[in-house]
């Protein structure tokens, strides 16, 4: 296969090859730097070995309002040696070196603001970072940060909500790069309320909208739950679950191994 | 002139709506209610009854005379929102906002609090209304502000500590703009001050401009002309908008907010967000912030719990950079000596927040001509405070 020119470009390679062969995407979510950086560098090619087939990469910020406690936590633990985004960005370039796996930003928009909306595209991109997703960065605010993306050649993803607007649903459903985020239920990240209602009506209303990939995130915690789900949409983001079931192990080698073993169990899962 | 005429929630670059796409829409429902409202003259009609009878407003504009004779400058008058139910300005905005809540059929209210007096304000509104109630507040202000939090408790209302982060109010309104995602068919959230996602730096603005329009008219009276200065502290900044916002057209009347500098700006303690920190973005809206290089938010110190927020309201950011109104820093060390000047030469014992604005006048007035006239909000009372004075001056409390 060639080398993808943009992150965009390596996003839908990735995507629609699984469509082609109608598998389900398997999204794993990690913190970097949670609990050490060189952690998450070691981390991150394991998880692509074991099954994920997008990677999405957390920053931590001081403040993240979409977040429940599991990754609010991971995030505290992460500031504590936290090395500054370049730092980051050097590791993301290290990782793009020894994987192919696409790499998703997930992290707030202040930290973009501060870095300069077209400076940090430019850099994510040079890192090798493939799209972002910015939570607090809902679409009427994003003009500016869509169009330094875009040419930056990294996905803008945007998300949809169970309580998103018909109209507004469109607008995502055109601007959202790589894939459609869809937001499960009515809460933050590792929410146990179950899975919002109307789903389905809500993948009905987008895919007349779009051919994008839809993705399916927050509150996904069992491979069981992954299978239902991968059902209906095009592939499952699993967070909160990896994160916590990470933190409950105390050794580095214990973490990974818990880690490599759960997204396996979810790829078994969504294959099946 | 401080609207953005072509996107609303903007004042000049600063404001916006920058939350998660699930808040977008009971945003968006907010807003609508509340433009709806404020076109209704049977909303204001009620509201302003409200004021009256239960919260006890006009709020006295009382002419400081021992104060002033002692400082030899500018007549200075305090604008009286300690003497309100509750004991602070933020009834007129929690009053106004349960009007809205009940007007969207909305059974329960959330809302942050600081030193909590915002958070008292909402658990009584809400016991009048007969609504749910439930407030996060902080750990660390829990602990330093204990009778507010029995006080809500007292109210009916249920007081949710968070201990994330530095444990104080700008993560309690982390914590409640999560919760508010979770529950939001049923519930409200009662924003405290003019910061925060569009429409709330505009809506507080305008359930608070009461502030302004009955200073306007005492002044008059008393003094046949409009006054000199204006001065009162900003956190976020709800009384000190309240205040200014009827005054915004009137050039010759010189706007001061007060920042709380901590233990110093130098010393890196502080909760000055205007005179120290950056443009950024939090809590939905874009303004200064006290930040580090990479965009973290640093925690914010001060005295004043209840400016103990890294953050300041979007529309003071614009005043600044239009040079409108002045943000200048006053610390934990001159607070503290106002409070007690101010206790025992009038007999009136400020909120530590309020005395922030008042050693601001003990600063300046010295300065300005006899004939001048500066007004000081006196935003809220001091009993909350005791617990802090005495730690801070012992030798001060004795039998």
């Amino acid at each position: 296969m060639t080398q993808p020119a943009t992150g965009i470009q390596r996003l839908e390679g990735v995507l629609g090859a699984l469509k082609k062969q109608n598998r389900k995407a398997l999204v794993a979510y990690v913190m970097a730097g949670d609990p050490t950086p060189a952690f998450t560098e070691a981390l991150v090619p394991k998880l692509a070995e074991a099954g994920a087939d997008i990677i999405e990469l957390g920053f931590p910020f001081s403040d993240p309002m979409a977040d429940g406690p599991v990754i609010q936590a991971a995030s505290e633990r992460a500031l504590r040696s936290f090395p500054g985004l370049n730092a980051y960005l050097a590791m993301v370039a290290r990782l793009r070196r020894v994987t192919p796996v696409p790499l998703v930003l997930m992290t707030y928009y202040n930290l973009v603001f501060r870095y300069g909306e077209q400076a940090f595209a430019k850099a994510a991109a040079e890192a090798g970072l493939d799209g972002a997703i910015l939570p607090d960065l809902a679409l009427e605010e994003a003009e500016t940060w869509q169009k330094a993306a875009e040419a930056a050649g990294v996905a803008s993803v945007f998300l949809e909500a169970p309580n998103t607007s018909a109209q507004q649903a469109g607008l995502i459903a055109q601007a959202s790069r790589g894939f459609v985020y869809l937001i499960s239920l009515k809460g933050v990240t590792g929410s146990d309320k179950g899975i919002g209602e109307h789903l389905d009506q809500r993948i009905d209303r987008l895919r007349k909208l779009t051919h994008t990939p839809l993705l399916l995130g927050f509150g996904i915690s069992t491979p069981e739950q992954a299978h239902t789900l991968g059902g209906v949409c095009d592939g499952v983001i699993v967070g909160s679950a990896l994160v916590g079931r990470m933190a409950a192990e105390s050794t580095d080698a214990g973490k990974e191994q818990a880690a490599v073993a759960l997204i396996r169990s979810f790829r078994q899962a969504l294959d099946a | 002139m401080t609207t953005h005429p072509n996107r609303p929630g903007y004042f000049g670059p600063y404001g916006g709506r920058f939350v998660p796409e699930t808040l977008i829409s009971p945003l968006r429902e907010v807003e609508d209610e509340f433009q709806r409202a404020v076109n209704d003259p049977a909303f204001w009609e009620e509201f302003n009854a409200l004021l009256a009878d239960y919260v006890g407003r006009p709020s006295p504009l009382y002419f400081a005379r021992r104060l002033t004779e002692h400082l030899g400058g500018a007549k200075i008058y305090l604008k009286r929102e300690d003497l309100n139910h509750t004991g602070s300005h933020k009834i007129n905005n929690t009053l106004g906002q349960a009007l809205l809540a009940r007007r969207m059929g909305k059974r329960r209210l959330i809302a942050e609090t600081g030193a909590g007096m915002h958070g008292v304000a909402t658990a009584t509104v809400a016991a009048m209304f007969g609504m749910e109630c439930l407030v996060y507040m902080g750990a660390k202000d829990m602990q330093r502000q204990s009778p507010n939090v029995f006080r809500m408790n007292m109210l009916g209302a249920k007081v949710q500590g968070v201990s994330s982060g530095s444990a104080t109010l700008k993560d309690a309104m982390n914590e409640a703009l999560r919760a508010w995602v979770a529950m939001v068919d049923d519930t409200f959230y009662v924003i405290g001050s003019v910061a925060g996602p569009h429409p709330y730096p505009t809506m507080v603005r305008e359930f608070q401009r009461v502030i302004g329009r009955e200073t306007k008219a005492q002044v008059l009276k008393a003094e046949g002309r409009l006054p000199d200065r204006l001065v009162a502290c900003v956190g976020g900044g709800s009384n000190a908008m309240g205040l200014f916002a009827e005054f915004l057209p009137d050039q010759g009347v010189e706007l001061r907010g007060v920042e709380a500098a901590g233990q110093g700006l130098t010393a890196g303690l502080h909760a000055a967000a205007i005179n120290g920190g950056q443009v950024g973005v939090l809590h939905g809206s874009k303004s200064y912030l006290l930040q580090e290089e990479n965009g973290q938010v640093l925690e914010a110190h001060s005295i004043a719990a209840g400016l103990d927020y890294p953050g300041v309201g979007p529309e003071h950011a614009w005043l600044h950079d239009t040079g409108r109104a002045a943000y200048v820093p006053v610390t934990d060390q001159e607070a503290l000596e106002a409070a007690f000047t101010l206790s025992r030469m009038e007999g009136i014992l400020p909120a530590i927040e309020s005395a922030h604005a008042v050693a601001e006048a003990l600063r300046t007035a010295p300065a300005m001509p006899k004939d001048n006239v500066m007004v000081v909000c006196l935003s809220g009372r001091g009993d909350k405070d005791l617990h802090t004075l005495i730690s801070a001056r012992p030798q001060e409390f004795h039998s």
